[in-house]
């Protein structure tokens, strides 16, 4: 075989392999995708799987009921807002007035949750 | 505005330290090759010890070490040569 | 005149510097005139000396507890601790500008002093394009967020240092990740100077190999020291999330070691030019990626785009860059041809190539993960994430394979191998190998690990193949010089620094990766909510929570904690027993709202986790204390006047300590998880030994006996 058929052939495996690595990612990535909503899209929707719901822990929403906490969650620029239960741990930053992402479903009119990120405060302000 | 007075004072010192050389237009030309031909000389040494090294260790057989060794100390020797005539030196 | 005044002159009279070094390097680039390169060269000089006044003025700022520096007042306060007060300069967003745009000026200076004799075709390009990323650093702190912003009516007291922040590893954590990608920008400028110049032959990679070298092991170092903390100082008890901040600085790191290994082939062989410009070129930009992600809270926070003023800009810079170094590189191609042919599959070029490969391919899916919400939404209006799970399961195989081929590696040499003397290599690892997984299985449960397993067995075959290649070495060296086996050894090693120092950082990272496949593998978590005299069993440990403990200014992690609620926890294991201490701290809020006494739970609150490491396995244990019994005491304290605050707070501090109630633990035995740490120390060590330079005496020892031989043999030639 001479050396510049040898080296399409290898250019064309080589791209089939990229070709067929790149569908595996896209295919394996949306699969296990979960979808982040803001409480103004989740309440639009009405998820019935697994979710992320995002936002602001309304100031004074938040109760501590032993094993669950109990807080709503607001629409960064808006007005929508889902009570949340919470069962999971804690991040160190969760605070009342941060930006959270809670997973877990919808159920009736609350989210019910067990897993959480806090979003750290800018390491560049205090508070 | 009380930056405009440290600013002048920094670029005074600044300009002086760096529009130096120009006042002496180098007659070096901008290709003097000579630090660099050491460089490759250098890494030109390295890569026959380690074929040396990898042919003693047993990852190379003689019948490949012979070869290369060869055509490393010819390109070796080529630096050399290089170098030399750089000195106006004659062998 | 104030020292602020002065530094940002200093930070004006910086960026016309980089810009006259921009412009006479790119003038003696075109025109080849010595004398404006040696100009330029000293402009960056210039350019040290003036952020390092800069700095010093900050740090002096923040020391003095000046807080009509707008930084000093929001990240220092007169009661944090001197070593906090002077590493707070980076943890803002203006400061670690400063940092970075220093640390560039710093590694510029060097790299052109070092070179100033040499690459006189490309130094004055490079000098350019240092320049210009030093100008833009400087063109943001002057006109989005300068370090020097004063503020008209000082505060008397400053915010105090976020108390997440206050703990050794992250403070040290900015300024390696920093070193690591200005390093990178280095080669990057070289590379630059070699394709305008087209001279792109291996000088540009020779010069500034050892600076890739040296921004490859701080990265690394910065990239453990997060993962470090993140483990023993975070309440989650992991150390790593796969959080894009984490993957940001993971990914250049990935492509510099890709980096690191390519330009071997180019200098052995005058192969793969296009692809080292091109990897250095996606270095360089992940770098820049890297910094400026986590200040734009672009993937932090949803539907939130350039939330940070910087965001904008930096996002301009790295595509003009991008589009620059693109179009640059297409350009030169037909000044990128190889020398050389592949001659055989099994060579180290291949290897090499493969290996390349294989990182970058781990490098596009943490890419495509980290991105994913972004990418989503573009494709189909929602955004989604993916998350660990998504990571670890298409990673961990793939990272098995990088250490499958790190270990045949060192057994291939150049251009072609013999099949017969590969496998007399092969055999004693093969052996072990086997022998490894043998005895695994039949006397541990690893087999239910799964790819714990192969990552155990393919370490074993890693750690037999360097070794091996140390022994041959040796072995090698006495045939030709006689020497005892110990000088032989230390002469080898010392003769051939790359080759061995390099051998020893795959050993590194196979032992760290089996750390982390054993800690993730065969980890067990719980989280327990017990009141005082319960016990929880984790493993074979036995948990009691035996009483609290309260602290009041006395905090024993050293970052000025007023509060603290504990735990004394009795553990046994077989016939140990030991006590540990798992604590909460509490940081009191600025805003009056809360009360004097309800401020100090409605603050920062930060887990002091307690954590008995072993060899085997750690034991890691944070608390949650359960506050909601205070909430009277915290009321009745909050209606005293504000004098009585201080004894209010001993009263419900002692209303903990005597009357607990349940708190939540959480209790985590992670297997082998030391072995991450020792793993990464090996790897700097590999690395220290591989930058270390060769003294001049030696070499010029060498040289001369070879010139002899080569001078006696061209005369008789």
């Amino acid at each position: 075989m001479d050396p510049s058929r040898k080296r399409k052939i290898r250019l064309v495996v080589a791209l089939s392999a990229a070709v067929l690595l790149a569908t595996a990612l896209i295919v394996v990535s949306f699969s296990a995708g979960t979808s982040q909503l803001l409480p103004s899209e989740a309440l639009a929707q009405k998820p019935d799987e697994r979710f992320e719901l995002g936002g602001t822990v309304v100031d004074g929403s938040l109760r501590d009921q032993g094993g669950k906490l109990e807080f709503a969650i607001q629409d960064p620029n808006g007005s929508a807002r889902i009570p949340v239960v919470y069962s999971g741990a804690v991040p160190d930053p969760f605070r009342e007035g941060r930006e959270v992402l809670v997973r877990g479903e919808l159920e009736g009119g609350r989210f019910v949750g067990n897993d959480m990120t806090t979003k750290c405060p800018s390491k560049f302000t205090a508070q | 505005m009380e930056v405009v007075l440290p600013a002048l004072v920094l670029a005074a010192v600044i300009a002086l330290l760096v529009l130096q050389p120009l006042r002496t237009p180098s007659t070096e030309s901008a290709s003097d090759p000579r630090a660099d031909l050491e460089a490759a000389k250098e890494a030109k040494y390295r890569e026959i010890k380690d074929a040396e090294l990898d042919f003693r260790m047993g990852k190379l057989s003689e019948a490949d070490w012979r070869p290369l060794d060869a055509e490393l100390r010819g390109q070796a020797i080529a630096i050399l040569r290089d170098l030399d005539r750089l000195e106006g030196r004659r062998m | 005149m104030s020292s602020a005044d002065v530094g940002t002159a200093a930070l004006v009279v910086g960026l016309g510097t980089a810009l006259y070094a921009v412009g006479a390097g790119a003038y003696a680039g075109r025109t080849g005139r010595r004398e404006w390169a040696a100009s330029a060269r000293r402009a960056i000089y210039a350019l040290l000396g003036l952020l390092l006044l800069a700095m010093v003025l900050l740090e002096a700022a923040y020391v003095r507890s000046d807080f009509s520096f707008e930084l000093v007042a929001q990240n220092s306060s007169t009661d944090t601790p001197t070593f906090y007060k002077l590493t707070a300069m980076w943890s803002s967003q203006a400061g670690s500008l400063l940092l970075w745009v220093f640390l560039l000026s710093a590694f510029s200076s060097a790299v052109l002093f070092l070179t100033r004799r040499r690459l006189r075709e490309i130094a004055p390009y490079a000098t350019a394009v240092l320049g210009g990323v030093a100008a833009f650093f400087l063109f943001l702190m002057l006109f989005y967020a300068s370090p020097f912003a004063t503020l008209g009516s000082p505060p008397v007291e400053g915010s105090g240092l976020n108390p997440l922040l206050r703990h050794p590893a992250m403070m040290f954590h900015p300024p390696m990740l920093y070193t690591g990608y200005v390093g990178f920008t280095i080669p990057f400028a070289f590379a630059v100077g070699a394709l305008l110049k087209r001279r792109t032959g291996p000088e540009w990679i020779r010069a500034t190999r050892r600076f890739a070298l040296v921004a490859w092991t701080f990265l690394g170092f910065g990239i453990l020291l997060g993962s470090l903390w993140s483990y023993s100082e975070l309440g989650w008890g992991g150390y790593w999330a796969w959080d894009p901040v984490e993957n940001a600085s993971l990914m250049p790191w990935l492509t510099g070691t890709a980096f690191i290994h390519s330009i071997m082939v180019q200098e052995k062989r005058g192969m793969l030019r296009t692809w080292n410009v091109s990897l250095i070129v996606a270095t360089f930009m992940l770098a820049l990626l890297g910094t400026f992600l986590v200040r734009s809270g672009i993937l932090d926070s949803i539907h939130a785009f350039g939330e940070s003023t910087l965001g904008k800009p930096f996002l301009i810079f790295i595509a003009t860059v991008l589009i620059a170094s693109v179009a640059l590189v297409v350009s030169r191609r037909s000044d990128l041809r190889s020398d050389a042919r592949v001659d055989a599959l099994l060579s180290r070029e291949v290897f090499f190539l493969l290996n390349n490969l294989v990182l970058i391919l781990i490098c596009v899916v943490i890419f495509w993960g980290t991105f994913f919400p972004l990418i989503s939404e573009a494709l189909t209006g929602t955004e989604e994430s993916v998350g660990p799970p998504f990571f670890n399961g298409i990673i961990a195989p793939i990272a098995l394979v990088l250490v499958g081929l790190s270990a045949i590696g060192p057994l291939l040499t150049w251009r072609r191998n013999s099949f017969s003397l590969l496998r007399r290599a092969f055999a004693v690892p093969l052996a072990v190998a086997v022998v490894t997984v043998v005895a695994l299985l039949a006397f541990t449960d690893a087999a239910e690990g799964g790819l714990a397993l192969v990552m155990f067995t393919l370490a074993a075959f890693v750690a037999t193949v360097v070794v091996q290649e140390f022994w041959r070495g040796t072995r090698a060296r006495r045939t030709m010089t006689g020497e005892p086996p110990p000088v032989a050894l230390s002469r080898l090693v010392g003769r051939n620094r790359r080759r061995y120092g390099g051998y020893v950082v795959h050993v590194g990272i196979a032992v760290l990766l089996l750390g982390v496949a054993g800690s993730s593998s065969f980890n067990e978590q719980k989280d327990v909510r017990l009141e005082p005299g319960e016990t929880v069993t984790i493993k074979d440990y036995e948990v009691t929570y035996r009483e609290p403990t309260v602290a009041i200014e006395d905090d024993r992690s050293g970052t000025g904690a007023p509060l603290s609620f504990g735990a004394v926890l009795d553990v046994r294991k077989d016939d140990e027993h030991f006590t540990m201490r798992p604590a909460r701290n509490y940081y009191p809020s600025q805003s009056e709202a809360m009360g004097p006494v309800g401020r100090y739970f409605g603050g920062e609150a930060t887990s002091e986790v307690d954590l008995r490491w072993g060899l085997k396995q750690d034991l890691w244990l944070a608390i949650q204390p359960d506050l909601r019994k205070l909430k009277g005491p915290i009321r009745r304290g909050n209606e005293l006047p504000e004098r009585f605050a201080g004894q209010a707070i001993v009263a419900v501090a002692r209303h903990y300590a005597d009357d607990p109630p349940p708190a939540a633990f959480r209790a985590i035995v992670s297997p082998l998880v030391v072995w991450i740490w020792l793993g990464g120390g090996i790897v700097m060590a590999g690395a220290l030994l591989a930058l270390w330079p060769s003294p001049e005496a030696r070499r010029r020892r060498v040289t001369s006996l070879y010139a002899a031989r080569l001078g006696r043999e061209l005369s008789r030639a």
